[in-house]
């Protein structure tokens, strides 16, 4: 009986870009976008999907990309931090970040945007709870939330 | 109510306190109301941005993915690190054989503790004998002393390939017996550090003005048998590590990382590694937190200089989440043993004696200066005058301490609160009377404590008003009744808290004298360059606060210019920025010791330009001003004006015509250095920090009486720093110290089963405050310039922990009608409440009061 297969080849668009790739079959998806692409605005802060710093949309979703199998994103169209920011800068939540003071060490700041533009894909508008809510699965050791949620909220208030 | 306030929940200023409006932020209005500020004395340089909250220099990066941590580095051929760590608690290591994890293709190479042994001396040790004797490093030699402990490293070609080599090693353990509490391995039944010959690793009294003489006078003492502050600690999102290079003719390392002291760190590493200093560049740019758990980073860090030399090939290690928990950095556990306050009738509180019990972990590192740091801080906010400590420190088989946001002061402050509260209930008297009675008085500043530190300013009292205004005090006692007709029991708390900044490490010299340490300094550069860059470098090494930005605001109101012409470089680096024997970022002192050597190089330059631009324009200097990137003569024709280009151009590149005479270099260090004076070593006094901060903190929380889980309701806190360069940093600040101490006293906690294994070694056991886990936050600010530092300013981000005494507070007050349970421990999850409240008579047991 042959051995089996311990990689796979993947297809994978990152933030409007094409990428294929021979990988390990155990390879985490947070490793492929980080070490493999080089795309190193997606964070890491743990290694149990606690913390949310390598959060980022997938098919529209937000979802930890620790917590995904690179192969698991074969034909999949990914979306990260460095996405955000259109031709004419910083788009209205990273600016709502800055202005807020949302973030300090900036860690775990590219999951929370990630987070929080999913919210606002779904819901414009969110209510202060609404916003906590979104970022419950995002741990920030900075801010203690306060202007993070703020900046959520003000973005289309 | 201010006008504009749109928030009105949020909003807790009152009529009659001055607002004081944010700059920079889009929601200008909301940032009025909830912040507040007392008159401030203007100074000169207040004119410009000082004072403002303009955006964050850092915010563009970081904000779209472009910050550059260690982990993002990439090198050719690297080896990636996977540490192989004791799962025992205390064992001998009898022997370990890498044979296997050798022979899997891709791996490079491994170490273990007998190489360790062999090519590197102990660490150095700040302590006497016996905590002088025990020798620490980078790898458990022999014997391993807790759970984490790295014993060997393997270095593969990827970090999958390097964690399953890591499984091959085989270590052969014997178990010893394992000390998990200080009040055990004080007996020192069992001895860990065998050369040491005992647990203790420093002890000594304190003792100030006359503890008899006030017992003597009081009418009442109160004794309080145990009370224990837990072991938890920031844990920064982004874990430890480094990429180390070796450069092999030379005998340099350079290591891109997140250490956030790297004078300390290369003190400790480079004669353990037999090297000089200057063979060790350490370069830090983005660093995702550290709040002091990046300070003893030097036994991983070493582990890797070895390996980047034995494999000749850039090595790489980062952290995983469990390792920071289990083997990084915990803040100091410690235990207050017969706890005696001398009080007057009155209220009036005379002094206090205390035996403290301080439990290190496993090995001392950055200690014992934790035996030393609390005594910054000895009476807290109040004025008693006769304190005696008792004072020891112990090692246990726990992860080795670090400092931790709020370092050993926290721990004594939340003593001090807890004699308060703990004084005032049992002889039933207001708690806030009895502060306002006992607290250091704003016309007392510049205040002498006991010890001979000196506060600087502040008024606690005013501080302590706005924060009961901003939970709503007035009217508290309906509110009980209307929680308790809802099953809750509401109790409000107050933390009174002094952030005290700017270390004189000349304190290290009361733990030993032959400590060759003293003083404090911080160095920066400004530099004018040929198209008119102004460009600094800082010796202090940022993770999250700031420095480029509140950097750039000196510098450009001191040269007359905007921030935004301002080039602050990112990070640290020793080999290109300017540093000094204590350059780093810890102890709530950058707005003064990086802004004072910011502020001095700035002042250079400025002079430099003045005397430039009067020899070109041919005027007198008194005439020449500096504004709006320009030089020119005051109320002169416009054509009298130098951009600060040509300046740069005259000396950098065209300066023929410059006379013989006159050598600007427009290029200015400056080593800012605080005067404390001599340590008094035999009376343990002097001035042992330069500036103190205040923050009160204030809380309302509700109890279920049913299930003892704690909400809280409302909370305050305000802020007194001095001046503040950028509002906003300091609020941010003051919140996430509030998110710590919110983390700490409900939930965090670094649990050790009697085997010495850690219960809590990630994020789902040890739970950190997470968005729904915080209640909206109230914050006001006053600001008391301090009158000994360059720009009036305090360093203010530890915080003292506020919180935690605040919620320990409220919950006391809270479960007085179920029977009086006095708060002991300073991490009260729901489990520990429901056992106040279902056995009170427990905790009671522990306070007994003695009248006249």
């Amino acid at each position: 009986m042959a051995e089996p297969s311990t990689s796979a080849s993947i297809s994978v668009e990152i933030n409007g870009e094409v990428y294929e790739r021979e990988v390990d079959a155990r390879r985490l998806l947070v490793h492929f976008i980080r070490d493999d692409v080089e795309l190193t605005g997606t964070h890491i802060g743990c290694d149990t999907g606690n913390c949310g710093a390598c959060t980022i949309q997938l098919d529209g979703q937000a979802v930890k990309s620790c917590m995904l199998l690179a192969v698991q994103a074969d034909g999949a169209k990914l979306r990260t931090v460095e996405d955000l920011a259109n031709d004419d800068g910083l788009n209205p939540l990273q600016q709502a970040f800055s202005s807020h003071h949302a973030l300090q060490c900036g860690y775990c700041t590219p999951g929370m945007l990630m987070s929080a533009t999913a919210l606002l894909e779904a819901n414009p508008r969110p209510s202060e709870d609404e916003a906590r809510t979104a970022i419950q699965g995002n741990i920030c050791r900075c801010t203690g939330y306060q202007n993070i949620v703020e900046a959520i909220v003000a973005v289309n208030a | 109510m201010s006008s504009g306030a749109r928030d009105g929940a949020r909003d807790g200023a009152r009529d009659g306190v001055r607002h004081r409006a944010r700059d920079g932020a889009r929601d200008r209005v909301r940032h009025e109301a909830s912040t507040t500020a007392v008159a401030t004395e203007t100074t000169e340089l207040q004119k410009g941005s000082i004072g403002t909250s303009i955006p964050r220099k850092e915010d563009g990066r970081l904000v779209q993915g472009q910050g550059v941590f260690f982990d993002d580095i990439r090198r050719h051929g690297t080896g990636y690190v996977h540490f192989v760590r004791s799962p025992y608690g205390h064992a001998k290591i009898v022997s370990i054989d890498v044979s296997a994890a050798l022979a899997l293709e891709g791996v490079y190479g491994t170490l273990t503790g007998d190489e360790v042994a062999i090519h590197t001396d102990p660490f150095f040790e700040m302590s006497t004998p016996p905590g002088a004797n025990i020798k620490d490093y980078a790898l458990a030699v022999g014997t391993t002393r807790f759970m984490g402990e790295p014993v060997a490293a393997v270095a593969a070609a990827t970090r999958e390939l390097a964690r399953d080599a890591a499984e091959l090693v085989e270590v052969e353990y014997e178990p010893l017996d394992v000390l998990v509490d200080a009040r055990e391995a004080v007996k020192n039944e069992t001895v860990m550090h065998e050369e040491a010959g005992s647990n203790v690793v420093w002890s000594g009294v304190f003792d100030w003005g006359d503890w008899e003489g006030a017992k003597a006078e009081a009418d009442h003492i109160i004794k309080v048998d145990e009370l224990h502050f837990h072991r938890f600690s920031s844990t920064p999102l982004e874990c430890a590590g480094a990429l180390v290079e070796y450069e092999r003719g030379t005998g340099q390392w350079t290591l891109y990382c997140n250490h956030q002291m790297p004078g300390i760190g290369a003190i400790w590493m480079a004669p353990a590694l037999r090297t000089s200093l200057d063979k060790l560049r350490f370069v830090t740019h983005d660093i995702g937190g550290a709040f002091g758990n990046k300070i003893c980073l030097h036994p991983s860090y070493v582990a890797l200089c070895l390996l980047a030399r034995k494999l000749g090939r850039p090595i790489q290690w980062t952290e995983w989440r469990t390792d920071q928990h289990t083997a990084n950095a915990h803040g100091n556990e410690r235990w207050f043993h017969d706890v005696e306050v001398a009080v007057k009738s009155d209220g009036t509180m005379l002094g206090f004696n205390v035996k403290a019990l301080d439990d290190c972990g496993a090995f001392p590192r950055y200690e014992p200066l934790g035996c030393i740091i609390w005594a910054q801080v000895t009476p807290g906010c109040y004025a008693w005058r006769n304190i005696r400590v008792d004072f020891t420190q112990v090692t246990t088989n726990k992860s080795p301490v670090s400092p931790n946001r709020g370092y050993s002061r926290m721990q004594h402050l939340w003593l001090t609160e807890r004699i308060i509260d703990i004084v005032a209930s049992e002889l039933e008297l207001d708690p806030v009377a009895v502060r306002k009675l006992n607290y250091v008085k704003t016309e007392q500043m510049p205040y002498e404590t006991p010890n001979g530190c000196v506060y600087d300013s502040g008024d606690y009292a005013r501080c302590l008003d706005l924060a009961l205004e901003l939970v709503g005090y007035e009217g508290i006692e309906a509110r009980r009744e209307e929680a308790a007709a809802r099953g809750k029991l509401l109790g409000v708390g107050i933390g009174s808290t002094l952030d005290s900044g700017t270390n004189n490490f000349g304190q290290s010299q009361l733990l030993n004298p032959e400590l060759q340490f003293s003083g404090n300094n911080e160095a920066a550069t400004v530099k004018l360059d040929i198209f008119g860059e102004v460009v600094v470098t800082l010796g202090t090494v940022p993770q999250g606060q700031g420095h480029e930005t509140t950097a750039s605001q000196v510098v450009g109101d001191i040269i007359g210019c905007s921030p935004e012409q301002v080039h602050v470089r990112p990070g640290h680096d020793t080999f290109f920025n300017s540093h000094a024997g204590f350059s780093g970022t810890y102890a709530s002192q950058f707005a003064v010791t990086g802004l004072g050597a910011v502020k001095g190089a700035a002042d250079l330059l400025r002079a430099e330009m003045i005397q430039l631009a009067a020899a070109v324009l041919q005027a007198p200097e008194e005439a020449i001003e500096l504004a709006d990137g320009f030089a020119r003569i005051k109320d002169g024709p416009d054509e009298a004006a130098l951009p600060f280009m040509a300046l740069g151009a005259i000396v950098n590149a065209n300066n023929a015509f410059l006379p013989p005479d006159f050598n600007p270099t427009l290029n200015h260090r400056f080593v800012y250095r605080p005067y404390f004076g001599n340590v008094d070593l035999e009376k343990k006094m002097g001035k042992l920090t330069l500036t103190y901060a205040t923050q009160i903190h204030a809380c309302v929380v509700e109890v279920d009486e049913e299930t003892g889980v704690v909400e809280i309701v409302d909370y305050a806190a305000v802020d007194d720093c001095g001046v503040r360069i950028h509002p906003q940093i300091v609020e941010g600040q003051v919140h996430g110290a509030t998110a710590h101490a919110i983390g700490a006293a409900l939930h965090e906690d670094f649990v050790y089963d009697e085997d010495g294994q850690l219960l809590t070694s990630n994020f789902y056991d040890y739970h950190v405050p997470h968005a729904l886990d915080m209640p909206t936050l109230k914050t006001a600010a006053i600001e008391s310039p301090s009158p000994f530092t360059p720009l009036g300013t305090k360093g203010m981000g530890e915080g003292g922990g506020g919180g935690i005494h605040c919620i320990c507070s409220a919950i006391q007050d809270a479960l007085k009608p179920a029977g009086k349970p006095i708060v002991y421990d300073s991490c009260n999850p729901s489990h520990r409440v429901w056992s106040m409240l279902q056995d009170p008579e427990a905790t009671r047991a522990n306070v007994k009061v003695v009248s006249r």
